[in-house]
C-alpha cells in the first residue's frame, strides 16, 4: 500500500508504472475508432441516417439473401440504411456521454470539494441532497426529469449530469477529508491562504485523479442510461440516429426475425461501454489505488 | 521403535521466500534456519517485527498465503519430513499433533459459531466423535483452561466473551486432541498485563500436565526468560544466535542479543538508562548485505558489510552467527 | 442502540423531505407548472382551475406545505388516462413488479453466489477470468438489449417461450432473467470480494490450523459469514429492481409499476410519472433504513460504533 501510494505520489515513478504495465490497447481502439466515426461521419456514412425510402425498408445485411451492396448492414422500417444510422448514432453517444460525464464531474467535485473542505452545514446540506438523490433508482429520476423538460440532446446532458453528480461529490467529499490532514495543507493554513486558494491550489490537484478514473468510469453508465432513455422515447428525440433510439425502432421488426435491428446497434452500445469499462479499470488501478474498491 | 533417540522436531535449513505476483520481488521470510526440539521442550523464538518468526511457524504447519514458498531444507517431525506429505496427510497432522495459537484471539474465533461447536470441532473431525461427545469435550476442555461456567459458556458466541476468555477458547482448541507439538505465536499481545501474567501460567500448567513441547513467539525477552529452556535470536530471517536461556541471558554472544537484553526494563534500576537498539528493523524486501544486522551493530568491523558471517558454536550448545566470534 | 435508532430514522425522514423538495422545486423550474398537471387539451377554465388548486400565486413555502399534506395523506392525484387515482393504479401493479423481481433476484443469486465463491476459491484462476469477464459484460450489456436478445432468440427462432405479457409462468422467465443479468454480475463481484476477505481472516486460519478438510473450511466457517454482505445487497436490490425495470417492463410488456411509468410517459400523464417515481424513492429509503436497523440488530458490535 505504501509503496504504491509512494508511486502514484512521485511522477517518474507514475510514468515508468505507465510504461510497464502495458495499455489497455483493445478498448482504446475501439474507442479510437467510434471517436473517429463520430467525428467524420458526414464523410464515412454512405447515406443520409435520417431518411429512407419506403420501397428499400426491412433490407438485410449484404451478406445474406436479399441484401445488396447499398446498403451492407440492411435497413429499417422506413428504409434508411442501418450502417448510416449507426455510424451517426456514434457521434450522439459520443456527444451526449463526455458532455454528461463531464458536466456531472465538475458539478460533483465542486460540491464535494466545498463539502469536504468547508464542513459544517454546507457539508450537511450537500450530503444530505447527495444521500437522498443517490437513494433514487437513476433511471428512473433520470425519466422523471425527462418528463418535465421534455425530450432533447441538450436535456438529457443537463439530465444526466443532474442525476450522476452525486457519486463525485461523495467519492471527492471522502478524499477531502483526508487531504485535509496532510501536512501541506496545513502549512498552507499556516501560512494564511484563504480558503479558496487552498482549495483551488492545494485540493483540487490531488482529488483530479479520482475524479477522472471516476468518469471514465461513469462513461458506460452514462451511455446505457442515454440509450434507455432514448428507448422509452424521452431521450433524444425521433429523426435522430441515436442507438437507443434504434433499438426502440427495431422492435417493430423483430417478431418478424429482422436481426440487425436489434442486434447490431445493442452491440455498438456494449462495445462502447465495455471499452470505457475496461479503460476506467485500468486506470482505477494505475492512477488510484485507493479506489480499487469502488 | 529406532526414532526414540530423535528428537521431537528437528528443522534443518529451513528457507521460505514470498514471491510478488509478477514474480519481481522476492522477500526472503525465512532464510537457512535450523533447529531442534525435544519432547516437553520449550522454546522461544525472539526476534523484531519483520524478523519472519511468524513466517517460521507457518512454514512449520505448512500453511502459508499463497504467495509464499518454502523452497529449501526439511522438518523433521516425529521423524516425518513433513515438505514431502500431501495436503490430506498434512491435515491429519495440524490440529492433531501439532497446534497452533494465533496472534489474535479477538479474530480468530468465527463470529457466526457457538463456543462449544468450534472447540469440539477438532475432535469431530479427527476423532470422529459425535456431536453430543464433542460437546461434552468442549466443556471440560473449557475447564482445563480455567474458565469458570463452561455450561453456559459453550453456548455462547465469541463476541460475547472477553479477549482472555477468547484466547482461552483458542488455547482449549489447541490442546483439544492432544498434540506433541504446540507452537504459540505472541499470544499474549493483545491481551491486559494481568491477564497476560495469568495465560502465561496456564500454557505452562497445560505444558506440564501434557507434556507438550511447546515453541512460543515473542519480541519479549522477559516472557522467553520465564517461559522457555531454550532460545532462537531472529533477525532479518536469520537465527543469528541460539541456545539454553541461562546461557543467552548470562553470556549473549550476538550484538543484537545484548541489545535486546540491556533494552529490558529492570526492577528497582531507576538511575540506570534504558538504551535502546539505534535505527529501524531492515525491510525483509531489502535486506544488507553481509551481516544484516552490521548498519545497527555497535561492534561492527569492516568485513560485516561484505561476508555473511557462519554459524559457529560458542559454547555447549550455544551458536552464534556474528564475526566476532568466527 | 436507541441513539443510534433515532439517528438513523431522523436521516430517513431528511432524506424523504429532501426528495419531495426536489421533486416540488423541478416541477417549479419549469416555468408553470400547471402545464404538466393539467391534461393534453384541456380549456382555460381547466387550467386557471388547476392554478387556484396549486395555489401558485402564494409563496412558494405555501405551496411547498401543500404539496407535502398531498404527500402525506397519500392523495397522489388521478390518472389522466385511466381516470382511477393513482395510487390505486400503482397498488394494482405492484404485486406483478413484486413476482417479477423475485423471480429475477433468484435467477441473479443462483447465478451469482455461486460463481463468486468459486472465483474467490480459485483466485486468479481460469474460473476467476472467466467471471471477471462475464461481470464485465453483466455491467456493459444494457437489461433491455439483452430481452431484446432473448426474444430474439427464444421467442423468434426457437418459439419456446411468449415474447410478451404475462399470466403463466413461462412469461416470467425471459423478463425475469433480462432483468436479474445486470443484478447478477454485481453479485457475483461482492460474493467474490467477500469471500477473499473473509478467507483472509484469522479464523480461517485457525480452521485450517485445525486439520478440517477444504470442503468444510469453505462450506462451512466461510460461506455463511461472507453471505451476510451479499444477502444485504440482495435486500436493498429487490427493491431496486421494482424501480428500475421500467425498461425490461416496456420490452416485454409486463403489467408492473415500470410499465404503468411507460405508459405514464407516453400517455403525457404527469400524475402517473410523479407518483411511481416519488413511491419508488420512499420505498429505497424505506428498505435502507430497514437494512441499517437489521443490522444493528443482528450484529451487536454495530451498535456501539456509531
Amino acid at each position: 500500500m505504501n509503496a504504491s501510494r509512494a508511486a502514484v505520489l512521485a511522477f517518474p515513478g507514475r510514468l515508468a508504472s505507465f510504461r510497464r504495465e502495458g495499455w489497455p490497447m483493445v478498448p482504446i481502439t475501439i474507442l479510437a475508432v467510434l471517436a473517429l466515426l463520430a467525428i467524420f461521419a458526414d464523410v464515412i456514412a454512405p447515406h443520409d441516417p435520417q431518411v429512407g425510402l419506403l420501397g428499400e425498408r426491412f433490407r438485410p445485411p449484404a451478406w445474406q439473401q436479399g441484401g445488396s451492396t447499398a446498403h451492407l448492414l440492411g435497413t429499417d422500417h422506413v428504409g434508411r440504411d442501418v450502417l448510416s444510422r449507426l455510424i451517426f448514432g456514434a457521434r450522439v453517444s459520443m456527444v451526449v456521454g463526455f458532455t454528461a460525464v463531464i458536466f456531472a464531474g465538475v458539478v460533483g467535485t465542486v460540491l464535494g470539494i466545498l463539502a469536504g473542505y468547508l464542513g459544517g452545514w454546507v457539508d450537511q446540506v450537500i450530503m444530505r441532497v447527495t444521500d437522498a438523490w443517490l437513494a433514487l433508482p437513476a433511471l428512473t429520476f433520470a425519466i422523471f426529469l425527462a418528463a418535465i423538460v421534455g425530450p432533447s440532446e441538450m436535456n438529457i446532458v443537463i439530465i444526466l449530469g443532474l442525476v450522476y453528480w452525486t457519486r463525485y461529490a461523495r467519492v471527492v467529499r471522502g478524499e477531502v477529508l483526508s487531504l485535509k490532514e496532510r501536512d501541506y495543507v496545513r502549512l498552507a493554513i499556516v501560512a494564511g491562504c484563504s480558503k479558496r486558494t487552498i482549495m483551488r491550489r492545494h485540493i483540487l490537484p490531488n482529488v483530479v485523479n479520482s475524479a477522472i478514473v471516476l468518469a471514465t468510469l461513469m462513461l458506460g453508465v452514462v451511455i446505457v442510461t442515454e440509450a434507455a432513455l432514448s428507448f422509452l422515447g424521452v431521450g433524444v428525440p425521433p429523426p435522430k440516429p441515436a442507438w437507443g433510439l434504434m433499438l426502440a425502432d427495431g422492435k417493430k421488426g423483430l417478431m418478424a426475425g429482422y436481426w440487425w435491428l436489434t442486434v447490431l446497434p445493442g452491440v455498438c452500445i456494449m462495445l462502447m461501454v465495455l471499452s470505457a469499462n475496461l479503460i476506467g479499470d485500468w486506470l482505477r488501478v494505475k492512477l488510484d489505488p485507493q479506489l480499487r474498491q469502488l | 521403535m529406532s526414532e526414540t533417540d530423535a528428537p521431537l522436531l528437528a528443522v534443518e535449513g529451513l528457507t521460505t521466500h514470498y514471491v510478488s505476483a509478477r514474480g519481481t520481488r522476492v522477500t526472503r521470510a525465512v532464510e537457512d534456519v535450523s533447529f531442534t526440539l525435544g519432547d516437553g521442550e520449550t522454546l522461544g523464538i525472539v526476534g523484531e517485527s519483520g524478523s519472519g518468526k511468524t513466517t517460521l511457524a507457518l512454514s512449520l504447519l505448512r500453511l502459508l498465503p499463497p504467495a509464499a514458498r518454502t523452497i529449501a531444507g526439511a522438518i523433521r517431525f516425529e521423524g516425518e519430513n513433513l515438505l514431502t506429505k500431501s495436503e490430506a496427510e498434512l491435515r491429519h497432522i495440524r490440529g492433531k499433533r501439532m497446534a497452533m495459537i494465533l496472534q489474535d484471539p479477538m479474530a480468530s474465533l468465527n463470529p457466526l459459531f457457538t463456543i462449544g461447536d468450534q472447540v469440539g470441532e477438532p475432535l469431530r473431525v479427527h476423532e470422529g466423535v459425535s456431536r453430543r461427545g464433542a460437546w461434552e469435550r468442549a466443556r471440560e476442555l473449557l475447564g482445563a483452561v480455567r474458565i469458570s461456567a463452561p455450561d453456559a459458556r459453550v453456548r455462547n458466541y465469541p463476541h460475547e466473551l472477553s479477549g482472555g476468555m477468547r484466547q482461552r477458547i483458542v488455547g482449549a482448541i489447541a490442546i483439544s486432541c492432544g498434540p506433541r507439538l504446540l507452537i504459540a505465536d505472541e499470544p499474549t499481545t493483545s491481551l491486559d498485563v494481568t491477564i497476560q501474567a495469568q495465560y502465561l501460567s496456564l500454557l505452562r500448567e497445560l505444558q506440564r500436565a501434557q507434556g507438550l513441547a511447546l515453541i512460543f513467539i515473542t519480541h519479549n525477552l522477559g516472557i522467553v526468560a520465564r517461559m522457555c529452556d531454550k532460545v532462537a535470536v531472529m533477525y532479518g530471517g536469520r537465527i543469528v544466535e541460539s541456545g539454553p536461556v541461562r546461557r543467552i541471558f548470562g553470556a549473549p554472544a550476538h550484538p543484537y542479543t545484548r541489545a535486546l537484553i540491556e533494552s529490558i526494563p529492570k526492577l528497582g534500576d531507576s538511575n540506570g538508562r534504558l538504551t535502546a537498539i539505534d535505527g529501524q528493523p531492515p525491510d525483509p524486501a531489502a535486506l544488507p548485505g553481509g551481516c544484516a544486522f552490521h548498519p545497527r551493530c555497535p561492534a561492527r568491523l569492516e568485513r560485516c558489510a561484505v561476508d555473511r558471517p557462519h554459524d559457529t558454536a560458542v559454547g555447549d550448545e550455544h551458536r552464534t552467527a556474528c564475526w566476532l566470534h568466527g | 442502540m436507541k441513539r443510534f435508532v433515532i439517528r438513523r430514522v431522523g436521516y430517513a425522514l431528511l432524506s424523504l423531505v429532501v426528495l419531495s423538495a426536489t421533486f416540488f422545486v423541478f416541477v417549479r423550474l419549469t416555468g408553470d407548472p400547471s402545464v404538466l398537471l393539467v391534461e393534453p387539451g384541456a380549456s382555460k377554465a381547466d387550467i386557471d382551475a388547476i392554478r387556484a388548486d396549486l395555489g401558485l400565486d402564494k409563496p412558494l413555502l405555501v405551496q411547498y406545505a401543500v404539496f407535502v399534506k398531498g404527500l402525506l395523506r397519500a392523495d397522489f392525484g388521478r390518472s389522466f388516462y385511466y381516470r382511477t387515482p393513482v395510487l390505486e393504479l400503482y397498488l394494482e401493479r405492484l404485486p406483478n413488479s413484486l413476482l417479477l423481481a423475485v423471480v429475477a433476484m433468484a435467477f441473479s443469486l443462483a447465478i451469482g453466489i455461486p460463481s463468486g465463491i468459486l472465483a474467490a476459491v480459485r483466485v486468479n484462476g481460469w474460473w476467476d477470468r472467466a467471471g471477471k469477464i462475464f461481470a464485465l459484460l453483466g455491467l456493459s450489456m444494457p437489461s433491455f438489449w439483452v430481452g431484446l436478445l432473448l426474444i430474439l432468440f427464444f421467442s423468434v427462432y426457437l418459439g419456446w417461450l411468449p415474447s410478451s405479457g404475462s399470466g403463466t409462468p413461462w412469461h416470467v422467465l425471459m423478463p425475469a432473467f433480462a432483468l436479474g443479468w445486470y443484478f447478477a454480475a454485481a453479485h457475483m463481484r461482492l460474493t467474490r470480494s467477500s469471500m477473499l476477505e473473509v478467507l483472509g481472516s484469522e479464523y480461517i486460519k485457525l480452521a485450517r490450523l485445525k486439520g478440517l478438510p477444504e470442503a468444510l473450511v469453505i462450506g462451512k466457517h466461510a460461506f455463511k459469514n461472507a453471505l451476510i454482505p451479499v444477502l444485504t445487497l440482495a435486500g436493498i436490490n429487490l427493491v431496486l429492481m421494482i424501480n428500475v425495470a421500467v425498461v425490461v417492463e416496456t420490452v416485454f410488456a409486463w403489467p408492473g409499476v415500470g410499465r404503468l411509468l411507460f405508459e405514464g410517459i407516453a400517455f403525457r400523464d404527469f400524475p402517473v410519472v410523479q407518483t411511481t417515481v416519488i413511491l419508488g424513492g420512499v420505498m429505497i429509503i424505506v428498505v435502507n433504513l430497514a437494512v441499517d436497523l437489521m443490522y444493528a440488530v443482528i450484529d451487536p458490535r454495530i451498535r456501539y460504533e456509531r
